[in-house]
This record gives structure tokens, sequence and C-alpha cells, in this order.
């Protein structure tokens, strides 16, 4: 088991390199970054001081060599003109747009886009296991119609129209506070008690209304893969020793149904980052899917890289974890060649 | 339904049985009350005004100590009867009339009368089920011991230690070498016997008094088999167990049961002592099946020695698998499936490669029809009627495709090798497409001679496979196999799917055709019984090697292998004075290296085959 996840590890940072390798290319493919568009439009409007200083960027940020160099340095495995300064050594490059460096921008934000997803993840398994263990084990009864029901409404409402509604009678009927992810005089400062039942206060809404349609498409998905595995024969084999009928549904079919589910984990997280752009906004929460579209649009290149390179950091993340509970669910993936060995 | 015309006959045969059973020796056991007394049952799928009855008036008991033994072909109610005894009827299935009376301490009981929660306190405890595929209904991510102590555990029996010792005990009692590492195993982990071993264990462990033994040998090679219904015929004799033997084998029903019960779409056609029936059957039914049986022959003619004129003759032919790359590690071992594997087959004769799985027979269809490639230095000469010998292992583009015309391959599901979304039309004049053969019209008129000849109409052309039962299923798979004329067809199993007098029909089919079309047969089997009728030569096969090969009178009159000795040895057939002889399926089943000198070899280093006879060849050491 050590062995696997050792090696398991050792090739999640190995992909980890060529993903940034490929980030940092296709965030150079559009021609120009936001810092030569800056400077094309200050020649335009005759700004002599602003080239000087932009072109000092340029300098600095070693965006006039060669781009493998540049990704290099970006990285941290070649040395810029400050030495060896790149993500590895914890400098995450600087935003041109704000003017800031990217570490300051991202701080809080990636914690908090981490929380809000896990909190949707949670949602979206808490939900969507009851709900579609329930609709295969007594399928096409009302139960399972009204599971169906509410699963295809969340599947079709739009989601910001969701946010909307749940934020109006939330704060109408339940007192729940709307948008943002904190109250006001929390924004910056260090965690408290009360910081923390603030974010969690803050936190149903979005919640909900980001792990809705995930959780009815799972839903959906666990029902029918449930009701395959219901009738095979290790079924009738449970039924046949005298096992009473939830231990049975739980411990056999169940577990053999979670499998893909497990699986996913790892494709859930770029999926609740993208997803979720659209009620960030409407919620106005600060995650990264807004500040990712703003960096993208301005060609603010150290941004984008590396919102995008966090993201799929998230997502090797999830699946090892997928890996390794798989390994630890699942004896077949665990044994896989030990015969022979 | 023909369900009326069998009623007097019931009654008749119901007349003969008590008779028979009242004046033989085991009188006693009917004064006896039954444990198991099934009156009248019936069983109907669909809604009540709209179902069809699939088990009609079904009636036996069974007192404790004996085998019963319900057997009938696919679609005869023989499951669906044993299942209602548990009342484990699968959904849509539903008991129209009768009883199932199980004997309790505090009199006898009707299992489906019973609250879910009561007929939990049966299942198990009083009753237990052996299943078919052990593999499937074990789960696999459970470990077996987990398993079978569930038993204990759901029952409220004893503890959680008390529960792993007892399933220890009971591994060891059903023959397991190494009771710890079966308890602590994942069931994909033990082989195919060793499973079956251990879902007895489960089924005995609650110490039931009824157990159900639903095809408990089917997925089981033959040796194996054997093996295993001897065990389960000890237990039961050793617990004083009542069992329902439910089985299409009428081979398994004459070494195992006391009593029969026939079945034939749902309803009783004869019943009695295993000795009556099987040696004085009454029904015509019953004589037909007995008939069909597959048997090992006593005598066979000895065939006049041929000319010589090979259509395919094979020499070195040998396959090996790499052994699985495991990450950045070193690869496992090399899997030798096939080693030096030679054959010839003159034109329009027979041969067969028997063997149990993981023989390499498989294999050599394979490589024989270059669907894989062979290792380097085989030879593979096919020699069609005209042009010139091809050299299979090298043939590439238009030359392969050629031979592809003239070798076809029949498979053993016909239900998985049809497309269920193809018309039968659609299913022959395919393979005329692909290779560009003839005008619509032509294929059209040839679809229809091809039914015609393999003995179906050619008005069901326009049928999907569906429509069709498993033989006529095989016999379209068989069609589509001759659409391009071929002259050599191999033959993969083709009736190991099928029911039994089914089975005998196709055969007969590939005999006939075999003579109209001068066709060559390479036949695949694990059943040495079957390919008796059909096969001039015979090659048994065990890990990858030839062990003895021969005309079929040599092998069946006078094996000399103990493999040979053995496969021969574990066939059931319904015969009661034939018994399985495990001395001899001990001797040879096991794996090459407990073989006796001189045939025993460990690892690679097999002996040559040696000639004892004229065409008769065995390995073992000079």
């Amino acid at each position: 088991m050590m062995r696997f996840l050792l090696r398991r590890t050792v090739t999640m940072l190995l992909t980890l390199v060529a993903i940034s390798a490929l980030v940092f290319i296709i965030i150079n493919l559009p021609p120009g970054n936001y810092v030569t568009n800056q400077i094309a439009e200050m020649r335009s409007s005759g700004e002599a001081a602003g080239i000087e200083r932009a072109a000092a960027l340029i300098r600095e940020h070693s965006l006039d060599r060669p781009l493998w160099e540049q990704y290099l340095i970006w990285v941290g495995f070649a040395p810029g003109p400050n030495g060896f300064n790149g993500l590895l050594q914890g400098n995450l490059g600087w935003s041109f747009e704000l003017g800031r460096p990217v570490a300051e921008v991202v701080g809080e934000t990636a914690g908090l886009t981490v929380i809000v997803n896990l909190a949707a993840l949670m949602f979206v398994y808490l939900v969507a296991l009851p709900l579609g263990t329930i609709a295969a084990v007594r399928a096409n009864t009302w139960i399972d119609y009204l599971a169906s029901l509410v699963g295809y409404i969340g599947l079709a409402t739009p989601n910001f129209l969701l946010a909307l509604i749940m934020l109006f009678y939330g704060a109408r009927h339940f007192d729940i506070p709307i948008g943002g992810l904190m109250a006001r005089e929390y924004e910056g400062e260090p965690m408290s008690w009360g910081k923390f039942v603030s974010i969690l206060t803050h936190l149903i809404v979005p919640t909900i209304v980001i792990g809705t349609s995930a959780a009815a498409a799972v839903m959906r998905r666990l029902r029918a893969n449930l009701m395959d595995e219901l009738n095979k024969p290790y079924v009738e084999t449970a039924k046949a020793k005298g096992v009473p009928p939830v231990t049975r549904v739980v411990r056999y079919p169940l577990r053999m149904a979670l499998n893909p589910f497990v699986a996913d984990i790892g494709n859930l997280a770029p999926q609740l980052v993208s997803g979720s752009v659209m009620i960030s906004v409407v919620m106005s929460l600060p995650t990264l899917g807004p500040i990712l579209l703003q960096s993208l649009r301005s060609q603010d290149i150290f941004m984008s890289g590396f919102v995008l390179l966090f993201v799929s950091g998230l997502t090797l993340l999830g699946m090892l974890i997928s890996d390794i509970l798989l390994a630890v669910l699942d004896p077949r993936i665990r044994l896989a060649g030990r015969e022979g060995a | 339904m023909l369900r009326p015309c069998f009623l007097p006959r019931n009654g008749l045969a119901l007349l003969v049985a008590a008779c028979t059973i009242g004046t033989s020796s085991v009188g006693s056991v009917m004064r006896q009350t039954p444990l198991l007394k099934v009156e009248g049952l019936s069983i109907c799928f669909g809604l009540p005004g709209a179902s069809i009855e699939v088990v009609s008036d079904v009636s036996f008991e069974l007192h404790p100590g004996r085998m019963l033994a319900l057997v009938g072909e696919s679609g005869s109610g023989k499951t669906l009867t044993g299942k209602a005894v548990m009342g484990l009827l699968p959904r849509g299935a539903r008991v129209s009339r009768g009883r199932v009376l199980l004997d309790r301490p505090d009199g006898p009981i009707d299992v489906l009368r019973q609250s879910p929660a009561a007929l939990r306190q049966i299942r198990g405890a009083q009753v237990s089920m052996i299943f078919q595929e052990p593999m499937s209904a074990f789960s696999a991510l459970h470990t077996v011991g987990a398993q079978i102590s569930e038993v204990l555990r759901v029952h409220g029996l004893c503890n959680a230690a008390e529960a792993r010792r007892r399933s220890l005990a009971m591994l060891a009692e059903v023959g397991c070498p190494d009771a710890e590492r079966a308890y602590s195993a994942y069931p994909f982990e033990l082989s195919g016997g060793l499973r079956q071993r251990a879902m007895i264990a489960m089924a005995m462990i609650g110490a039931p008094r009824l157990v159900i033994a639903d095809e408990p040998t089917t997925a089981l090679d033959v040796t194996t088999q054997a093996v295993v219904l001897d065990l389960l015929r000890r237990v039961s004799r050793d617990h004083g167990l009542a069992t329902l033997l439910i089985t299409h084998d009428l081979g398994v029903v004459a070494n195992m049961a006391d009593d029969v019960v026939v079945l034939r779409r749902g309803a009783v056609v004869e019943r009695g002592p295993a000795a009556d029936v099987l040696t004085t059957p009454g029904h015509a039914y019953t004589r037909r099946l007995i008939a069909a049986a597959p048997r090992v022959p006593d005598a066979i003619a000895v065939h006049a020695p041929p000319a010589r004129d090979d259509i395919l003759f094979v020499e070195g032919l040998s396959k090996t698998y790499p052994g699985r790359r495991r990450g950045f590690g070193r690869a496992a071992a090399p899997v030798h499936a096939l080693s030096n594997f030679a054959m010839r087959l003159e034109r329009g004769r027979t041969v067969a490669v028997v063997g149990e799985s993981g023989s390499g027979k498989s294999t050599v269809a394979k490589l024989v029809l270059r669907a894989e490639r062979p290792d380097p230095g085989a030879t593979i000469r096919f020699d069609p009627r005209e042009g010139q010998p091809m050299d299979v292992a090298s043939l590439s583009g238009t030359r392969l495709t050629e031979f592809r015309r003239k070798a076809q391959m029949v498979f053993q599901d016909p239900f998985a090798a049809l497309s269920p979304r193809m018309s039968v039309q659609d299913i022959l004049t395919e393979p005329l497409v692909v290779h560009d053969i003839g005008t619509r019209a032509e294929r059209r008129e040839q679809a229809a001679a091809l039914m015609a000849r393999v003995g179906l109409s050619p008005d069901h052309l326009g049928r999907f496979p569906h429509a069709f039962s498993g033989g006529q299923r095989q016999r379209i798979a068989i069609a589509r196999a001759l659409a391009l004329e071929p002259e050599l067809l191999v033959l993969d199993e083709p009736t190991s799917a099928l029911d039994v007098s089914v089975q005998a029909e196709v055969l007969e089919l590939m005999l006939e055709l075999g003579a109209e079309m001068g066709l060559s047969y390479l036949f695949i089997s694990h059943n040495l019984a079957v390919v008796a009728a059909l096969a001039d030569h015979v090659m048994v096969m065990r890990r990858g090697r030839v062990v003895e090969e021969g005309a079929p009178d040599c092998i069946f009159n006078d094996p000399r292998h103990p493999y040979t000795r053995a496969l021969i040895a574990a066939s059931p057939e319904p015969d009661m004075h034939r018994r399985l002889d495990l001395a001899a399926v001990a001797a040879g089943a096991g794996e090459p290296d407990t073989w006796p000198e001189p045939f025993g070899y460990a690892g690679e280093t097999a002996p040559e085959l040696v000639e004892v006879a004229p065409g008769h060849r065995v390995r073992r050491a000079a």
C-alpha cells in the first residue's frame, strides 16, 4: 500500500509539471499579454512615461526572453533577474492588471474557493446518495417518482435563477444574509469564531445552489447503477442467507454501485470551479471563478496561469484521493496483480 | 398449452412412484413426515388476468437424508420451483396456487404465507441455497470468510470470534486445503473449485435442514465437478440433510439423487426413484433426454487410415503472453498459453481439441484463424482445394482476407454472437457484403438457401434473433459461417450453451453439413463425451500442452495418460451403474507435477509425445 501511495504521488507530481508547461503555453498562445497591450495603447495615446514604466516591467518579469526561458523562470527552475524566484520558491507572480502580487489577490480567495467547493461536494453526496438509493430500491413507486421530480427540477432550473430565488426567500424568511461569504466587518480579518460562524451562514445558499444540479445528476446515475446491481446474483445470495433488507442493500450492491462516484471526485473539482463562475458573480462570492475569467480576458498571464495551475492541482489531488479510496473500497483494484508477484 | 394432456400421466406416474417407493426397502421413510412438501405449486408471470403460467401444478415430497433432483431443460421451471421454496421468486413472478410446507418442530408451516421477517428466520438457518456461479454469487468486495460468517451473525447464532472459528472449521470440512487462506481471500483469488467449496460451506454454516443446490456444478470443469459432487453427497449424508438438486444433467442425477422429478415446460412429466426413472423411463420425454445425453462410448469402430491430404498442417505453434507490467516495476513472468502445438487436419475430417479452462484449447482456435499472431517459428499451412497453400502465420493483406473467406468460426454462445439489432437476412448477407460477393438479389437468394440448409424456414429471414430458441440461433450462426462457402470451420464449444436435446440435433446437423459440403472441422470442446460422436482424431490438452492424442477408439478404449483417464472418469452419465470414479479423477486432475511417473513434470520441462500405438501418442518420459 505504501508503495502504491508513493508511486501515485510521484506520478501526480510529474503530471503537475507537465500541466504547468501546458498551461504556460496555452496562456501565451494568443498574441501579446496585458503589458504589451498596455504599451500599444499608450503608444497610440503618446504617453512616453508610461511606456518606460511598462518596458521596465517587461524586463523585470523576463517577458523579453524566449518562451521556454520564461516558463523555467516562472516555475523557478531557472534564475530570473532576481535569481531563482518562481512558483517553487513561493512567488506566485505579479498581477499586471491589479498591480499587486498574485499571492495577495488570490490568498484568501483560494482557501474560500476550496471551502465552498468542499461544502458543495459534501452536499452533493449527502443528498444524492440516500435519495438515489431510495429511488433505486423503491423503483417505480411514488418515492422514486418524487425523487426523480426533485432531481429533474434541480437539473433543469438555471443556477443563477435558483440563486436569486433562494437569496430572496432566504433573506425574507430565515434571515439568511445576502451575497458574499462573510459579513463586511470580517473581511481581511484573521480567523475568529465570529468570522467562522459568519462564513457558515453565508455558505448555506451557495452550497445548495452550486450542488443542486450536480446532486440531481449523481442521483439519477446512482439510481441506474444500483438498479443494475440489485439484480446481481450476490444480492440474491445475501437474501438467501437471511440478511435483513437495509443491511443487504447497503453492504453489498450500494458499495458496488459507488465505485464510479468515488472515481469521479477528481473530475468534480474543475466542474465546480468553472461551473460556479456565474453563481459567484450573481452572489458576489469571492471565489476563483470570476478572477480567472477576468484575468483571461485581460491576458494577465501570471494571474490566469496560477489560477489554472491551482485548479489542475485540485483536480489531481481529487484524483489521488479517489484512487486511494477506490483501493480501500475495492479489493479487486487493491489486489490487481498480486498473484504472480 | 400442453399441460392438460400431461395430467392423466401425472396421476399415473404418481401412483407408480408411490407403489415403487412403498414396496421398496425405504418404506420406513414414508412413515416419517416429509421435511418439505410441495403441493400443487403453480407460478405465473405478469398481472392477474393476463399472466402466463410457467410452473403448473408441481408436487413433490422430500424427506430428511434424501436427495431429490428436479431435472429439466431451460424453461422447464426447475429453478423457479427451487426459488419458490425459499420465497425467493424474482420480481414479476407470483405463486398463483399451491403450498410449500416446511416441517418445523411445532408443525409444518407454509413458506409462501410467511411474513418477510419470518422468512428471514428460515433462510440461511433452516433452508439454504447453493448457487450455480460462485464467482457472481459471492460479493467481490468482501472476503469469503466475512460472507460465510455473516450467516451466523445475521441469525445471532454466536459472537464474532466463535463465528470465525466455526467458519474455519466448516471451510476445512468442505476440503479447503488452507482454511485460513480461504477465509481471508476474496472470491476472485480462489480457483473455481475452491469457490464452489466455499459456497457449500456458506450454505452449511447455519446448520440448515434443507439445502437447495441450483446447478451447483454446471459452471465447473468436468474433473472439478466430479470432486464437488462427491463433496456435496458426503456433506449432505454426514449432516443428514434433505437436498433439492436442480440440474439439467441426467449424468449428475444418476450419480447423486435418490429420487427424480422430471419437469417439462413447467409441468411434471415423470417422477420416481432415480434408479427406476433412469433405467426404465416411463415418459417419452425422459427417454429422449436420456438418449440425448452425451456419453463416453464403450466401443468405437476403428477408422480406416485415410490417404494424406491435409487441409491444415500446424507445427511448432506456441503463444506466450508477456507478464503484466506493474508500474515502474519489473514485469511478471510470461505466461505460456500454448507450447509447441502440432496437428494435422485431413480434408473432410474432424479434429477435436479437448481440455478444461486454461488448457490452451481456445488459444489454438485463435492462432489457427490468425485472430492473434503466434510466437515466431510456427508453421500453419492451410491448403485450399484451389490455389496455392498459404502460410497462415505470415499472411497479410488480400491473402489474409482470402484465407478468412475459407476458414470460418462458430462461437459458443449463440445469444451473444448474433447482433440483436440485425434481422436474420442481414446477419446472413453481411459476410457477403463485407467480401463484396454477388448482387443484392443473389445475396438474398443465398440467404434463403442457407436457411433451408440448416433446417430453418426461409420465411423467417425477416425475423430478429430474439424470436428464435437457442438451438435455432446456433443454426443461424452456423448458416452465417457457411455463407462464404468455407472449407474449414473452427467450432468453439458450439453446443455447450444449449440444452442436451438440442445439443444432439446441432451435432447431427454439423455431421450432415460436413459430409454434404466437404467441410473440415476443428472442434474445440471441454467435454470429451460430446466430441466422441464427431471426431476422427482427438487431442487432449492440459496447461498449454497436448497430453494425449489419437483416434477416438484409442482415447476412449485405451486411455494411457492419467489426465485423459480423469476426464473420462469425471464425465457424468445417466447410468446408475457407472458412478464417477473419484480415484481416477484424483490421480489425473491435478497439476502436471502431481501426475505419477512417467507422466509428471514440473514447469516447462515437459517430456515429448511418445507413440504408443499407430497414431496414438502420449506425453510421457520415454
